[in-house]
């Protein structure tokens, strides 16, 4: 019994957290919209009973679907996040991996605080970390006016509302959901195999790459999911410090529901998105459970 | 005892109704003068929560989700009439109103278009949506006879071009854009015309000086006009006001002006409504009641530098705000001001792609 109930809340929190959340999503997105409030029709109406049920079943339709597929901004749109989400993931990877790299190999009394070095931008808001990158990217700012000062260029460079401003703020943000599952594999990886390596006449950079990576490989594909899956859907920062070119699905969203008071296609927008981020994530998960069963 | 200290408070909460009472103000954000919040609580001993906005579609969201617990909200006109139909507000009970009197019927008449005999709304503020210029970078560049009241200035290639090295900024807004596009290009039409044809129009104007503008954005033109940072900016009259004020202060040599473009300007309203699931609209309509008293409003114009619909106020308004051509344009002016419509959705999903198409490309 106490193992039922235990097995039950991951299940009910999923249920009442994303599954419901989501039918919901998709019965606006299976909806026509209105000049109502809300803004769409048909509603469920509990109070006509079965039969109103029904009625109200005939009325969707996926209009709002091929709808998204006779715009081509709405793949344009998806390809460009998926483009900025791939590079900004590989770049996280590039810059997080060393560090925690470092913070695995430093002295174990050391490894407290160097962890709160990384936790520690969460003690200020979010939107206030994006907004002073604002102050240190644009023109006047403090990275131009240092790279002025510096003499190596001899004219401010246009980096805020740019693609290269939405890739810094994405790394910079999404560093520590990197950093922290790479940190831990690294954390546990078992320094014996490396000196059985070495004593086996194995290079430190041979046994780098057929030891320390393989043995991390669940730490980066965490950290990975953990920077890809925001970024892209990633609103607030292609917004802030990125320019009116800077197209992504987020943004889309935001127009959909906003500007268009659209909330079925925005709705549809969203349903694609999210299905577009979990068959893949199914599949490699499924691929990587198969690989598990034929080693073990 | 228990008993009597009951009685006691249940007599306290009746004698003094009030304390418990509360209304929820939602308005644009730097709108009033904050003194009067404080007055109005002393003077009817209702609590004030007062929230702001930055767009009218963050309170269109809002209105057509319902239940935002807020007892006044401030649209602009054309987002009111659309809220109107989709019965987010109620009917005001003018009864309660008597300072209904002290209202413009010059303003009163243009506010019929989307809230018929203000059956919803009261007139807060109205503007114009023209052209800030610095003007001593402006004339450098295009010499002293540069067309600082013409719609050329932006959307003119051959001028634009030459303003790009010290920046022109649009408002991030199509209803505000797309209507100057085609006021400068004399579309038959006329400004308000929806149709896909109108807005291919636009979308070519708009696409022909594309190159040479800066940003999109509503509000980061008023520091960046103040501080010199860019030359010309398509925005709102008392934002632009703003700007010139800020840049006075700083005493740092940039002199901004506001014209209303001699090809005809769009002229917005703000007006105050009620929510249909207003938790206490008996005081919202106090609240109205208390904006719409003369000494009131002119002290909010006097603050915020926009003009206002309500006659009686002019008497109380300073010589820096009823005496500016800019604020309170002149007849010759007023007659070549503009209003629109609301967009339908089908229009307005052409109007955003529009949109999406001139600022990215796609």
């Amino acid at each position: 019994m106490r193992r039922l109930i235990l097995i039950a809340i991951p299940y009910l929190w999923l249920l009442a957290l994303f599954l419901i959340p989501f039918l919901i999503v998709v019965k606006i997105s299976l909806s026509d919209t209105a000049l109502a409030r809300p803004p769409y029709f048909p509603q469920l109406d509990l109070a006509t009973g079965w039969q109103g049920f029904v009625d109200f079943l005939r009325e969707l339709d996926f209009e709002n679907f091929t709808f998204l597929t006779t715009d081509d901004l709405y793949w344009k749109a998806y390809l460009s996040s998926l483009k900025i989400a791939l590079i900004s993931t590989a770049l996280t990877l590039l810059v997080g991996f060393p560090i925690a790299y470092a913070m695995a190999r430093a002295p174990e009394e050391w490894r407290p605080t160097l962890m709160m070095l990384v936790i520690l931008p969460f003690w200020t808001s979010f939107l206030i970390r994006v907004y002073s990158w604002m102050g240190i990217l644009s023109q006047g700012g403090l990275l131009n006016s240092f790279l002025l000062w510096l003499g190596l260029i001899s004219e401010p460079l246009t980096i805020l509302n740019t693609d290269t401003a939405v890739y810094i703020g994405i790394v910079y943000t999404y560093l520590p959901f990197m950093i922290l599952p790479v940190y831990a594999a690294l954390e546990k990886l078992d320094g014996s195999l490396l000196e059985a390596a070495e004593d086996l006449g194995c290079s430190r950079t041979s046994a780098f790459w057929l030891i320390t990576v393989p043995l991390s490989k669940q730490g980066v594909i965490a950290g990975c999911f953990l920077v890809f899956i925001p970024a892209m859907g990633e609103f607030v920062i292609p917004s802030l410090l990125g320019g009116s070119q800077t197209l992504m699905i987020g943004k889309v969203l935001y127009e959909e529901f906003f500007s268009n008071r659209d909330w079925p296609v925005a709705s549809a927008v969203a349903v694609v998105l999210l299905l577009i981020l979990i068959i893949p994530i199914v599949l490699f998960q499924r691929n990587e459970q198969k690989q598990r069963e034929s080693e073990g | 005892m228990t008993k009597s200290l009951i009685a006691l408070t249940a007599a306290m909460t009746l004698a003094t109704g009030a304390i418990a009472e509360e209304v929820h103000v939602y308005n644009w954000s730097d709108y009033i003068d904050e003194e009067l919040l404080t007055k109005f609580e002393e003077e009817t001993g209702i609590d004030l929560v007062y929230d702001v906005f930055d767009s009218n579609e963050l309170l269109e969201t809002k209105m057509l989700a319902g239940g935002s617990g807020y007892d006044v909200v401030v649209p602009t006109g054309t987002f009111l009439q659309r809220q109107i139909m989709a019965g987010s507000f109620q009917p005001l009970d003018k009864s309660k109103l008597p300072n209904l009197e002290n209202m413009w019927d010059v303003i009163q008449k243009r506010t019929d278009t989307y809230d018929p005999n203000g059956d919803y709304s009261i007139n807060y503020m109205w503007g114009t949506t023209g052209i800030g210029a610095n003007v001593g970078k402006v004339k450098e560049i295009l010499g002293d006879d540069a067309p600082l009241n013409s719609l050329a200035l932006i959307f003119d290639p051959a001028i634009a071009e030459k303003l790009s090295s010290c920046g022109i900024h649009l408002l991030d807004a199509p209803t505000e854009v797309i209507p100057a596009a085609l006021t400068y290009a004399g579309w038959e039409g006329g400004p308000d015309d929806h149709s896909p044809e109108a807005l291919a129009k636009a979308e070519e104007v708009v696409a022909a000086v594309r190159p040479y503008i800066q940003k999109f954005h509503s509000s980061e033109y008023i520091n960046a006009l103040a501080n010199g940072d860019i030359c010309v900016a398509l925005g709102w009259s008392g934002d632009v006001l703003q700007a010139r004020d800020r840049a006075a202060e700083a005493d740092n040599g940039v002199e901004i002006t506001y014209e209303v473009p001699s090809e005809g300007a769009l002229m917005w309203f703000d007006q105050m409504a009620i929510p249909v699931d207003a938790p206490n609209p008996e005081a919202a309509h106090t609240f109205l009641n208390f904006i719409m008293d003369a000494q009131n409003m002119a002290a909010a114009s006097n603050y915020v530098y926009y003009a206002n619909g309500n006659k009686a106020s002019q008497d109380h308004l300073i010589e820096d705000v009823i005496g500016d051509t800019a604020i309170y344009p002149d007849a010759a002016t007023l007659d070549n001001l503009y209003t629109v419509t609301p967009f339908d959705v089908k229009d307005q999903r052409n109007l955003t792609r529009s949109w999406t198409k001139i600022k990215s490309g796609t």
